[in-house]
């Protein structure tokens, strides 16, 4: 059976393959049909694989296939192969299987729209080029993948690409990520240079090896792997095209922007440990860039009124927790943590979609209000998310794995007190931002009517979706409350335990505090949003909410810092030699082009007359040569 | 029998060929253009049969016999074409007939 993992990629670049060839002449839904049945024959396959691999457990910890050799050159070597292990497992899992549920969301959600194939063929090609990513055994094919995603980002957040906006932000989205992954090939480079291989197994085994704990080359190359995350991942300073992808339709920013590629660069991280934990100063400085980023990006979240950004600001601030548990050492709470954010956060943005859809593309939420009880399906299954994103104690998925990443940045050898109050109060702008959203949206008088009832392809994935966001998190229970943790044994056949520090049974104190905070962020939430919505008015209009709804300004900075030097540079070396050269070449040949067409003048004598002068000219020449 | 030399021969059918080219270029009238360019066939012609002569072989006579068929073919569709050009335009005039030049 595993050998047959080449195929779980390759099924959906086959979709790609049929849709963007022959999508165009396909009537109605069979695109979505193909798009969609790609994807699930990938997830059939990758629950078959999964099986195998559990059973194949704990003798055989990773199944590598060699599909071909791509390229050979002097000692360069690399394979297409792909490696199968437990960290990789759960990441297909959740591209598989997500995917599925939000392409067949799309069916319903793209129903009608002109270029309904082409959507559901860069759909299939982010899948495939996801899969690759997460499966490559090598760190070409792994950076292959890397910017195939990209690509398909860059596409779909462009897909309406009528609107003059849409293209701009999917153009900044590529850029972004781009400074990033120049980075990351930098570091790629450093990796081959030192190692002779880009097999990341390779790697991994030598570098403890080769390379000393702190080591000038360590830090530099895992700060370049590090840039790449960052890019990827929206993470401080490259955070500020996340919240403009939103211009892209619903489905692509569940799947793309929340659930999968912006979580690359935590499997990245995870991937490359070895050479972090080498790096321990770019290590910590992976702890402090997520708590910056979930700070900032929650405060910013709490300012929003597209219900669409507000989301995607909640979801730079989770990921903001995965990179902090990245950086203390946590490693299979961040697999953890992306696990079930790719849940909810997926279920919030397929929501928020069928209220866009319904409400005729109404994206502000203080114009919404009532939607209770016109869609209670929508609203249940929102209700269910926001809370496992607020992380509710006990009945929600998001608590388990966001409590584990707050009790590691204390306890755990890199954490400390610091990361713990940054990650706490995250946890409160995490429940006040996530309730807020939930009670305007909600409750409260109705502003817009519903035009349309959602049908069930729209439906079902919510309701799946809700269900494993509560019980999701079921698969690893507190160490304190004995010892059911069959997840992070899993991620152990391949990422190690995080070593702790501190006293075992100070957690359940850590919880109970956690939990009286997210309690205490929703019922302010309800207080100020609900009950005295006056409280808050004078903050909502402050100067200081103003700078949190334009992201803290990075735009501006941003602008000021590059756009401008480089625009007004740009200016200047318009006028420079090399610009002259270009434009006299091709004026000279704009003007040989006017005086050669004057020969081409349709009578036909002159041509006669030419013809003949040749023939003059040419005997002439034979005959005196 | 008289003969005349291969050399006058050759200057006669040159001094054809020239006049038909110099008729060609000349003359806009497309019927008289067709006529030029019969003479200049014909020169040609008349090269063959000189030198078939010259060397004793009857090549040359079985090429003027290609010329001629050429030049039969060459006139009833040159004809043709004239005539459609006639009703089409209302003049032979070549000059008139120039809708290939560029639009430059």
């Amino acid at each position: 059976m595993t050998t047959y993992i080449g195929l779980i990629p390759a099924i959906p670049f086959l979709g790609f393959l049929i849709l963007g060839l022959y999508g165009q002449k396909m009537h109605g839904k069979i695109a979505g049909y193909i798009g969609t049945g790609a994807v699930g024959i990938s997830a059939f396959l990758t629950f078959m694989v999964a099986a195998r691999y559990l059973n194949g457990l704990p003798e055989i910890k990773s199944y590598t296939v060699t599909l071909w050799q791509w390229i050979s050159a002097g000692n360069l070597n690399v394979n297409i192969s792909f490696s199968l292990d437990a960290l990789s497992l759960i990441f297909i899992f959740v591209i598989t299987f997500v995917g599925f549920l939000i392409h067949m969301y799309s069916i319903e959600f793209m129903a009608g729209d002109e270029r309904f194939s082409k959507f559901f063929a860069y759909m299939n090609l982010f899948v495939g080029s996801m899969l690759v990513l997460v499966l490559a055994n090598n760190m070409l094919v792994l950076y292959m993948g890397w910017e195939g995603v990209g690509l398909c980002s860059y596409l779909l957040i462009g897909f309406w690409y009528k609107e003059p906006e849409n293209g701009y932000a999917a153009r900044k989205a590529f850029i972004f990520t781009r400074v990033g992954d120049t980075a990351m090939i930098l570091g790629i480079f450093l990796l081959f240079l030192n190692f002779g291989t880009l097999n990341i197994h390779q790697i991994m085994q030598q570098a403890p090896e080769k390379w000393m704990t702190g080591s000038a080359i360590a830090t530099v190359t895992a700060a370049l792997l590090l840039g790449g995350a960052l890019g990827k991942s929206a993470q401080l300073p490259l955070q500020s095209w996340l919240p403009d992808a939103m211009a892209g339709p619903s489905p692509v920013s569940a799947l793309i922007h929340a659930a999968t590629m912006v979580t690359a660069g935590v499997y990245l991280i995870a991937r490359t440990h070895i050479l972090f934990a080498l790096a321990p100063v770019v290590q910590t400085a992976v702890a402090v860039i997520g708590a910056a980023t979930l700070l900032i990006a929650g405060f910013s979240a709490l300012a929003q009124h597209d219900i669409k950004r507000i989301l995607a600001y909640s979801t730079i601030s989770q990921i903001g927790y995965m990179f902090l548990a990245l950086g203390v050492g946590a490693w299979s709470a961040a697999v953890f943590h992306f696990m079930i954010h790719a849940f909810f956060k997926a279920l919030l943005f397929l929501g928020a979609g069928a209220i866009i859809l319904a409400l005729d593309e109404e994206h502000d939420i203080f114009k919404m209000g009532g939607l209770r009880k016109k869609m209670p399906v929508i609203f249940i299954t929102y209700l269910v998310a926001s809370a496992s994103l607020a992380a509710l104690p006990l009945v929600t998925a998001g608590f388990y794995s966001k409590d584990q990443i707050l009790w590691y940045s204390f306890s755990s050898q890199s954490g400390g007190l610091w990361l713990w109050i940054a990650g706490i109060f995250g946890a409160f702008l995490t429940a006040l931002y996530s309730f807020r959203m939930v009670f305007i949206t909600f409750y409260g008088e109705a502003k817009t009517e519903p035009s349309m009832k959602v049908g069930k392809l729209i439906l079902i994935p919510l309701v799946v979706l809700a269900v494993l966001s509560v019980l999701g998190g079921l698969v690893e229970l507190p160490q304190a409350w004995g010892n059911f943790r069959p997840f992070s044994n899993l991620l152990h056949n391949v990422l190690p335990a995080t070593t702790i520090h501190k006293k075992e049974g100070l957690e359940v104190v850590f919880e109970l505090i956690s939990a009286t905070i997210v309690l205490i962020g929703v019922y302010l939430a309800y207080l100020f949003y609900i009950k005295k919505p006056w409280l808050v008015k004078s903050y909502e209009h402050s100067r200081l909410n103003e700078f949190f709804y334009r992201g803290w300004d990075f735009d501006k900075v941003y602008d000021v810092l590059l756009v401008k030097p480089i625009v007004w540079l740009a200016e200047i070396d318009e006028k420079d030699f090399f610009n002259w050269f270009n434009t006299g070449v091709s004026k000279v040949a704009l003007f040989g082009n006017r005086v050669l067409s004057l020969t081409q003048n349709g009578k036909l004598r002159w041509y006669l007359m030419s013809f003949a002068i040749g023939i003059a000219l040419i005997l002439t020449y034979m005959i005196y040569r | 029998m008289l003969t005349v030399p291969l050399k006058i021969l050759l200057l006669f059918a040159g001094t054809l060929f020239l006049l038909g080219l110099a008729g060609l270029l000349v003359r806009r009238n497309i019927i008289f253009m067709l006529m030029s360019i019969e003479i200049m066939l014909n020169s040609a012609g008349l090269v063959f049969i000189a030198a078939g002569r010259h060397w004793g072989q009857p090549d040359g006579q079985v090429m003027f016999i290609f010329i001629l068929a050429v030049a039969a073919v060459e006139v009833s569709i040159g004809l043709a074409l004239i005539l459609q050009v006639y009703h089409h335009y209302k003049t032979l005039d070549v000059d008139a007939i120039s809708k290939l030049r560029d639009h430059n």
